[in-house]
């Protein structure tokens, strides 16, 4: 009985707490409502700022790390288990070399041509070697994180983009002219094109004041798979076919190793599209439901649509459908609604899917992974779909009126110019795409050759080029 | 003596082994190997484009074994390995001149 009472006192004590504490808090209430100095508002003024840097530097971070991820070992496992066996290696040492060599590219020029000031069509020289590239943030860009992380964001971009491209000329190219030919392509393509939609004056930045052509472009539907797409065609075509293509058994020699890397580029791709925002808030959030929307919708729709043509609901088309989905999405991640994600990514799976199992034999070029049909025509419906799609309340890119509604951004806002400014970026893209690479291959066949020689190719490239092989079954 | 030499469905491995256990063989070479029959194989699409493939993953197995179990081997791998579907294998039997054991130079039946 005592001990009851005892119990009901102490609960009473701990509910009588709060409401003393609050009274003493009032009791001081007085001092704390006196006027604030101007050194105390800028010491809080720099706590919020660097609350809001540590949060959107760290998920800036970790994106980077997940588009190097998308590099390898995604799209490395992707293409490499598509080739035949004699030539993973080969295959996965194209992507990697250029994890190490664009990087190296980009400390010393690249990301000054790409993101320095100069004109609409290039960057300047100011950001050689990384001068004045720092831990503090570049407004012009993004306002809230270190500057230094942009530039190794946009690296691991700037990396991706070429590699995709080894898909074209897969199992036939000398390594020392590939790593020749793209590191120049890097230079020659990559880099006016990253300037051009995304660099400061930049001539279809929407952010240039008066651009002409304001593309919107989130996360490099024109500057990574417009380029890496349309140049794989080119090379394709330059190079030639494999030997023995189409007649001998060129299967994919472990779908397993693509389904991984499916799997990963998947995964990836997150930090490539929601990324894109540059800051961790909703628009990130808007980018990454986008990107997993039309992945989903776009791997059905090439999954049917090949059941329907050939009988059966292929694994790699599936996986297929799902990297021409996100591929067709990254250009609009930022800009779309979800419903819109879900209907552009049904389009990608099927137009991508009659690409490659149709269109590509009626051609007869040899595009031995799909680069083209995948990347290159992914990239070129997804940026013209933006233009369709684009919302203002998702991301008002053009600014807001005086009544704070956003201006129309794409034609389901009434903005039908958007499919032209967008149309003319698919256009610069293709033209720049195009003229570098033939350029470029001709220099570079000229002077070193781009084919291994036909018993090489026959050999294989492990052993031909790097005298490994991938798989050494009597070890 | 005869060399037994049998093509079945690699998946059908344990079960013949086992049977020509029970039937009374001392040893057994497999082999892993690649075929077709009538069967002639069967047809692949990646990415819409069609391969035939027309050499099969198969075992074969070689048994050398005296006159009198012949029978009794030969009915173990027809139980063990049919499924009744194409593809089943095939047996091939024919006339053993010699076998030799390679440790002590063995000859005849009492080297099988």
């Amino acid at each position: 009985m005592c001990r009851q009472w005892l119990r009901f006192l102490f609960v009473l004590a701990l509910f009588g707490m709060p409401a003393w504490t609050l009274a003493q808090t009032a009791a001081m209430a007085p001092a704390a409502n006196a006027p604030a100095s101007q050194a105390q508002i800028a010491a809080l003024q720099q706590a919020v700022a660097q609350a809001q840097m540590s949060g959107d530097n760290a998920w800036m971070l970790v994106s980077a790390a997940l588009v190097l991820l998308m590099t390898a070992p995604g799209l490395t496992l992707f293409y490499g288990g598509l080739v035949r066996r004699k030539n993973i290696l080969g295959t996965m040492m194209q992507s990697f070399a250029m994890m190490a060599l664009i990087t190296v590219l980009w400390a010393v020029v690249g990301y000054s041509l790409a993101f320095g000031h100069g004109n609409g069509f290039l960057g300047g020289f100011e950001h050689l070697f990384l001068r004045g590239v720092t831990l503090a943030p570049n407004p012009a860009y993004a306002a809230t994180i270190p500057e230094q992380t942009f530039m190794v964001y946009q690296l691991m971009f700037a990396i991706i983009t070429p590699a995709l491209i080894t898909g074209a000329f897969a199992e036939r190219v000398k390594f020392s002219s590939m790593a020749v030919f793209l590191t120049l392509w890097s230079l020659v393509v990559y880099c006016p094109m990253a300037h051009m939609v995304w660099g400061v004056g930049g001539l279809l930045n929407f952010n240039t004041p008066g651009a002409h052509w304001p593309v919107l472009d989130f996360a490099g539907g024109t500057v990574v798979h417009i380029t890496s797409g349309v140049s794989a065609l080119v090379c394709a075509l330059y190079l030639g076919k494999r030997l023995g293509y189409p007649e001998e058994n060129m299967a994919p020699h472990s779908l397993v190793l693509s389904f991984i890397g499916a799997g990963l580029l998947w995964f990836g791709w997150f930090g490539f599209n929601a990324g894109s925002a540059l800051s961790a808030g909703p628009l990130a959030t808007s980018a990454f439901v986008n990107t997993h929307f039309a992945a989903a919708a776009a791997a059905i729709t090439w999954t049917a649509a090949e059941w329907v043509l050939n009988g059966k609901p292929t694994a790699l088309g599936a996986i297929s459908g799902a990297v021409a989905g996100l591929a067709t999405i990254t250009q609009a991640s930022g800009f779309v609604q979800p419903m819109s994600a879900l209907l552009i990514g049904a389009i990608a799976g099927l137009v991508c899917c009659l690409m490659v199992l149709k269109i590509k034999k009626i051609f007869g070029y040899d595009d031995s992974l799909d680069a083209f049909g995948v990347h290159g025509m992914g990239g070129t419906i997804g940026a013209l779909l933006t233009g369709l799609f684009a919302s203002g309340a998702i991301n008002a890119v053009f600014g807001k009126g005086t009544d704070g509604l956003p201006h129309p951004a794409g034609a389901i806002d009434g903005n039908w110019r958007q499919v032209w400014n967008q149309a003319v970026g698919v256009g610069l893209g293709w033209a720049l795409a195009i003229a570098g690479t033939l350029v470029l291959l001709f220099l570079v066949d000229r002077t070193m050759g781009l084919r291994v020689p036909a018993t090489d190719e026959v050999e294989g490239l492990d052993l031909s080029q790097h005298g490994e092989e991938g798989y050494d079954l009597n070890g | 003596m005869v060399k037994i030499e049998a093509i079945i469905q690699p998946v059908k491995l344990d079960a013949v082994k086992a049977a020509l256990l029970e039937a009374g063989i001392e040893g057994i070479t497999i082999l892993e190997a690649r075929g077709h029959g009538r069967q002639k194989g069967h047809t692949e699409f990646y990415r819409g484009r069609e391969y035939t493939v027309d050499l099969i993953p198969k075992i074969k197995l070689e048994i050398a074994v005296a006159d009198s179990l012949e029978d009794k081997v030969v009915n173990a791998i027809l139980n063990a390995a049919r499924t009744g579907r194409i593809g089943d294998g095939k047996i091939f039997i024919s006339r053993l001149e010699e076998a030799i054991r390679v440790r002590n130079d063995e000859r005849g039946e009492s080297a099988l």
